[in-house]
């Protein structure tokens, strides 16, 4: 009955509809990226979580609980918190991610988006391109503020770097997970609640604000293997600041640097597909 | 005959209970438009949503030129333009930057979109307001822009839904002014409407749907022929008694004569010398005629005619639109969404 409606894709033409070249999709995901930027630029306070909380929490930590922690192998507080306080931070910003994805599925943009013939991808990756270059300017504040607080590396440049590198990594594919749960959540508000009851635990249950070796056994077996306490003692290592996790028999203990890489490749290869599908999910009726 | 452009074919669509569509078809040919008229809830928004490739349909085919919505939807976003009736506008960009990202995104370089962008800012008379966030436009601005997004690419097969609910007179006629270019350089349109003047002003072609299905389809003046609502009225000079047995046979049906016997009036088929015949015949039996008018039913008296019921709220005809609760109100539109169900 209906001769107007071919399956008619089969030509070379058609096809080239359909595909989105390396170029294209490069493309689409430098635009996100550049509207999600222009988004923060709008509502400047979105920022608070990678500039204000850092500077808060390096300066509070350190005067607070700098003279209260002794550091089991001994070596100066403000050298062992700076590691952790760039993972603490990092972890916790991940929440923006959530919130933005649960944002854009509540407008009507997300329509238009759908009925372009963009990469649909490209709205997932542009979201987390855009939350890895505010955690870049995060991971700028806490080394600036460290450093003014008299943190110190006696580490060479590039162990510096890699140190960074490693946190916002793992922050990277961290922020996979968050978009799972802002795919996932009702509503933006429903999505922040994320970073409470997932975010905070994550980033507290570990070496990053204090040395595990006081807690309790079955808390101190959950730090050991918390991803964040492995990303945490690879930058202590790399920036030979303390780190009194290195005494620890717990194999993330002892080889960080490949534990945080290892937690990072993980939780991304499982997250960006799951990630992918449920953004499938949400957009099909 | 033209190619088919626009397709549907048994279209069936639920949302949970509620069923949005229960067997629609229609086609629209290559570079006509197609108006799909039909009160809130009647299927519309679903139909659109459905073709341009938003919702699959529980059954039936979607095609758009040639190509199956369904099987290849990735190939027909390459071809269409779609302003869906919530405005799909980033509210923190501003218009500008609106119309640069979806041409971004629709694969233009980033000159020719700002370009493009630039022109339909101009044509929607938005120029002054591009520079600012979306967030800030009224309702009328955002529609305007949700158009001249819809237009960027310059699409052959463009979809408006309700593209001047909630415009104030004006842009209403700018909007139909930019419709009716457009579909003379060759464009396919398929535009639904609540308004029964827009669709008679703007659609080749008008398809009524009401319950999720269709109950009428035709050009507006075969509509308007068929539904036997044309309405005469004589006016004698002097009082006639035996005038209502003259007309009858001529209008086929019943006429009422006014209490002082000078007026009579009936409903009758739009048949062409209508007037002349009853002139005649009155003169023939030694009556003078006043007055005589032969009222075309419009759409109005058409879609009354086949629904059984009045849009609602629009209760006096040609004389209400835009201007009568349902179409405007907030509250009857967010109805309509979820009866059609915006988000699954």
């Amino acid at each position: 009955m209906t001769p107007a409606i071919a399956q008619r894709p089969r030509d070379a033409a058609a096809t080239r509809l359909i595909a989105h070249g390396a170029a294209e999709r490069v493309r689409n995901v430098v635009s996100m990226t550049r509207r999600n930027l222009v988004h923060i630029s709008r509502e400047p306070m979105q920022l608070s979580d990678v500039t204000i909380q850092p500077v808060l929490f390096t300066v509070l930590f350190i005067y607070l609980f700098g003279g209260a922690i002794p550091i089991p192998g001994g070596g100066s507080y403000t050298d062992f918190i700076l590691a952790g306080l760039l993972a603490l931070n990092l972890t916790t910003s991940t929440m923006g991610t959530a919130v933005g994805l649960a944002t854009d599925l509540h407008e009507g943009i997300i329509d238009r988006f759908r009925t372009l013939p963009m990469w649909r991808p490209a709205v997932l990756v542009g979201r987390s391109v855009a939350d890895l270059l505010t955690a870049c300017l995060c991971a700028l504040v806490v080394a600036v503020t460290g450093l003014a607080v008299g943190w110190r590396t006696s580490a060479g440049p590039l162990r510096v770097v890699a140190g960074f590198a490693l946190v916002l990594f793992f922050a990277y594919s961290l922020s996979w997970v968050a978009a799972c749960v802002g795919l996932n959540s009702k509503s933006p508000e429903s999505a922040a609640s994320f970073g409470f009851i997932v975010l905070f635990p994550l980033a507290f249950v570990s070496n990053a604000m204090v040395p595990t070796q006081h807690m309790p056994g079955w808390l101190q077996a959950a730090a050991d293997w918390n991803p964040v306490s492995a990303v945490t003692a690879a930058a202590r290592q790399l920036w030979d600041n303390p780190n009194p996790s290195a005494s620890i028999a717990a194999w993330p203990m002892q080889h960080p640097i490949e534990a945080s890489l290892a937690w990072s490749v993980l939780i991304l290869a499982v997250a960006a597909p799951l990630a992918s599908r449920y953004f499938r999910r949400r957009t099909t009726e | 005959m033209a190619d088919t452009m626009i397709e549907a074919d048994g279209l069936f669509k639920s949302y949970g209970e509620t069923r949005a569509l229960a067997g629609v078809s229609f086609s629209v040919p290559a570079g006509s438009v197609l108006g799909l008229l039909g009160p809130n809830g009647a299927g519309k928004t679903t139909a659109v949503r459905i073709l341009t490739t938003l919702a699959r349909p529980d059954a039936g085919q979607a095609g758009v030129a040639g190509i199956d919505v369904l099987a290849h939807p990735a190939a027909v976003r390459r071809l269409i333009g779609v302003a869906a009736q919530d405005a799909t506008l980033d509210g923190l960009l501003t218009g500008r930057q609106n119309l640069v990202l979806v041409g971004e995104l629709s694969g233009m370089r980033t000159g020719q979109a700002r370009t493009r962008a630039a022109g339909l800012l101009e044509l929607f008379e938005l120029a002054d307001a591009a520079d600012r966030v979306v967030k800030g436009y009224s309702g009328g601005m955002r529609r305007r822009l949700d158009l001249a997004a819809s237009l960027l690419t310059r699409p052959p097969v463009l979809f408006l839904d309700e593209p001047t609910t909630g415009l104030d007179p004006v842009s209403r006629q700018r909007v139909w002014e930019v419709i009716r270019d457009l579909t003379g350089s060759g464009v396919t349109l398929l535009l639904t409407t609540q308004y029964l003047d827009e669709a008679d002003a703007l659609a080749d072609r008008i398809v009524v749907v009401n319950h999720g299905q269709v109950i009428a389809d035709g050009t507006p003046r075969e509509l308007k022929e068929r539904s036997r609502s044309a309405h005469v009225e004589v006016t004698l000079a002097e009082p006639g008694p035996e005038a209502a047995g003259v007309i009858a046979p001529l209008v086929g049906g019943q006429v009422s004569v006014s209490a002082h016997g000078l007026r009579l009036s009936a409903a009758v088929d739009s048949a062409p010398g209508l007037a002349t015949a009853l002139v005649r015949a009155l003169d023939q039996a030694g009556m003078l005629v006043d007055n005589i008018e032969v009222r075309q039913p419009s759409l109005d008296d058409v879609f009354f005619a086949l629904t059984g019921a009045q849009i609602p709220g629009d209760n006096n005809g040609s004389g209400a639109k835009g201007t009568s609760a349902g179409h405007a109100g907030p509250g009857a539109s967010a109805a309509e969404r979820e009866s059609e169900g915006a988000q699954p």
